[in-house]
């Protein structure tokens, strides 16, 4: 019981609007419904989602596409159950029919269907699972951030780029580890050492070290969230194993809020994501800078996808002018995905799930702050989709 | 052989660090009957005050004697704000309050630190790996062994060889005489209960170098720190140890050991993911196996 005694602080936050006195010619303001995770150890993510989006609707002092957004805020303490219930407030109670804001795909399972079977839309900032990206995808659900195995495909791929002949991959024992193992698989093809489950309450990793080392591997992938991650990266470096195997961590694992929270010990780590701070398109400077300036932190891909969330939606609000009961050119609208992403090039596959590059990286000390800072090194794939959006047929 | 070994090692390291955070818990529950959730938020306050004294620049053992202290201090005000109303309620109500405790907890350090993880680094000295004939074993990893065993020392020199101690055990077994013979019961409380505080912060603050500092952090050591008294006997900081260090080597050697003696059986997948679900639960097959066989744990307070 106690893995789950984590604050179910459900604090509805209601943002209001920062729009005056709303003129004649104005569309009637358009509610959108977040629900996202903000408390337990993974609230960190939901909170960079919630600000990157925000970021975007400040930028329209308080629009998006020119319509007037209210964003309601709960938090579903990575309850699936607690996800479901807001969900059917949001839908009986509050008429709302445009939803987003799930980290986690436990919850998002829970809640997704029910949204688009009542024919409101969901916009996912960053769950992709692949029970919905196939024979279940939906033509009212659309994900921005990355369908489930693609992270682990492209560091699958990165691994095998950089000629490591024999990994040892770790995961939590539960579905979503389970499934990032099978993806880095799909793409790694050289000898694999020891697949290592773990438990998702884990905080020692010294047995499992053990084993890592006697594996005599020269690399490794792990899929970690959060402070699981940083646990074993600490434990990891200060075994001494950093020095005869490389790692090789999809951006879960490798993020700036694990950077700063390992400290050196992540140098020279290997990664792979589908957004970089240093991107170079102008939408990105753009976002990075303001962030930075307004939440006095470093973004984080959570952050990006929030952002080009409300950006996506955005651009759909514009084409019906706020009216979402124009569902089907407000859909088509999204599917058009006509707005300047902060990764660059977008666009959705047939599922509705992202078609998109993927980058190599790598954490390198800054020659002038002497800081760590993640890099990208180059492009690891390209427009890439994923294996389950034959599957799906939308008419 | 020298794999079984640091294995061992680990396990005994785990067993220690649980210890640590096992004994205030066995002895708040001994010596007062509440049953303390929020225990591990104390170890949460270690962690971080620790982690936030060594980013400002203290020296490291600095840094770890500031999170144990204010955690101590964190803990007699719990005690004398809330823990010390529920002495005469129903373990029910303890649970509710000090589950209360842990919600109040949580928020507080995520409203002063945040929610994103801390930073804190092993001290430069300890930063390598001692050969130990065979293999290098990491050099913080032994210290906190050392911590974990003199602490355990300093306990039982003071439980039994001080006035402090004596009124301890007295206090765990024969609580209304040592009251009748003019104890200042409330004080001892507040005292064992800052001690107990004091011991699981040093915890929070030993670990801060090789585990996420974040919050929530407490949640996830406190429910093998439950199983370790439990299975040690209630009330008993020897037997708080023997159940530590039990629970320690047979979770470590259970993570270690399962999935390969699964292998030949099994296929590898399944040997693999088997092999780590059975390893989740083989303290709590220790634990009832203990408690068919000892129901009230293997040292109940008292029996010595």
């Amino acid at each position: 019981m106690f893995a789950y005694v984590r604050a179910p602080l459900a604090a509805l936050l209601i943002l209001s609007l920062g729009t005056a006195v709303a003129g004649a010619a104005d569309p009637p303001t358009v509610k959108i419904g977040m629900i996202t995770t903000l408390s337990t150890p993974g609230g960190y993510l939901g909170e960079d989602m919630r600000d990157g989006f925000q970021l975007a609707v400040d930028e329209e002092h308080g629009r998006l596409g020119g319509v007037p957004v209210q964003i309601v805020i709960e938090d579903d303490g990575l309850k699936p159950a607690s996800g479901k219930q807001i969900a059917d407030k949001f839908l009986l109670q509050e008429k709302i029919q445009l939803f987003t804001g799930i980290i986690y795909s436990n919850v998002a399972l829970q809640v997704v269907p029910s949204v688009v079977e009542a024919g409101a839309f969901y916009v996912s900032p960053n769950s992709g699972p692949s029970q919905l990206a196939g024979r279940g995808c939906n033509k009212n659900f659309f994900v921005v951030s990355w369908q489930n195995d693609t992270p682990h495909e492209a560091t699958g791929q990165y691994a095998q780029y950089l000629g490591i002949k024999k990994m040892v991959l770790v995961a939590p024992n539960y579905t979503t580890g389970k499934d990032a193992i099978a993806g880095f698989k799909r793409t790694y093809h050289g000898q694999i050492a020891e697949e290592i489950y773990t438990g998702l309450d884990q905080t020692d990793y010294s047995a499992e070290l053990a084993r890592i080392r006697a594996a005599n591997a020269d690399g490794i992938f792990y899929f970690l969230p959060g402070g699981l991650g940083i646990n074993f990266l600490k434990q990891f470096t200060q075994a001494g194993l950093k020095k005869s195997m490389k790692v090789v961590l999809p951006e879960f694992s490798l993020e700036n809020h694990v950077i700063g929270a390992v400290g050196n010990d992540a140098e020279d780590l290997y990664g792979t994501a589908h957004w970089l701070e240093d991107l170079p398109y102008p939408a990105n400077t753009k976002f990075v800078a303001a962030y930075r300036a307004k939440y006095h932190r470093e973004p984080t891909p959570y952050a990006s996808q929030g952002y080009d969330t409300a950006k996506l939606i955005a651009s759909g609000l514009r084409a019906v002018n706020g009216d979402l009961s124009k569902a089907d050119a407000f859909r088509a609208a999204l599917r058009r995905a006509d707005f300047k992403s902060t990764r660059g090039a977008f666009k959705f596959g047939p599922n509705q799930y992202p078609v998109q590059d993927w980058y190599s990286m790598k954490v390198v000390r800054d020659p002038k702050t002497k800081q760590l800072k993640l890099r990208g090194v180059g492009k690891i794939m390209r427009d890439q989709g994923d294996v389950y959006a034959s599957q799906c047929k939308l008419s | 052989m020298t794999l079984l070994f640091e294995q061992l090692l680990n396990g005994l390291q785990f067993g220690t660090m649980i210890f640590l955070i096992a004994a205030g818990l066995t002895l708040v529950f001994g010596i007062m009957g509440v049953i303390n959730l929020a225990h591990g938020s104390l170890y949460m306050i270690g962690a971080f005050v620790a982690a936030t004294a060594a980013g400002r620049g203290a020296p490291f053992v600095a840094a770890v004697a500031a999170g144990a202290v204010a955690a101590g201090l964190a803990g007699i005000v719990m005690e004398v704000v809330v823990i010390r109303r529920l002495y005469r309620r129903e373990h029910l109500d303890q649970v509710l309050a000090t589950f209360a405790l842990i919600l109040i907890a949580n928020d507080g350090v995520s409203m002063i630190w945040g929610k994103v993880p801390l930073p804190v680094d092993v001290p430069a000295a300890l930063h390598g790996a001692v050969p130990l004939g065979g293999f290098a074993y990491p050099a913080y990893r032994l210290v906190l062994i050392a911590a974990g065993l003199l602490v355990a020392l300093g306990l039982y020199l003071l439980i039994s060889r001080t006035r402090l101690g004596m009124l301890i055990r007295a206090g765990a077994t024969h609580r209304e005489t040592v009251a009748a013979l003019g104890v200042d019961i409330a004080r001892l409380n507040t005292v064992v209960f800052g001690v107990g505080a004091l011991l699981a912060g040093l915890a929070g603050a030993l670990l801060a170098p090789i585990i996420a500092v974040q919050v929530g952090m407490g949640e996830q050591i406190l429910i093998l720190t439950f199983v370790a008294i439990v299975v040690g006997g209630l009330g008993s900081i020897r037997g708080a140890f023997v159940g530590a260090l039990l629970v320690g080597l047979v979770d470590t050697l259970g993570r270690a050991y399962l999935p390969v003696v699964l292998k030949p059986v099994a296929r590898p997948e399944l040997a693999d993911s088997l092999g780590g679900g059975l390893s989740a639960i083989a303290i709590y097959l220790l634990m009832a196996i203990v408690l068919v066989w000892k129901p009230r744990g293997l040292f109940p307070a008292g029996s010595r």
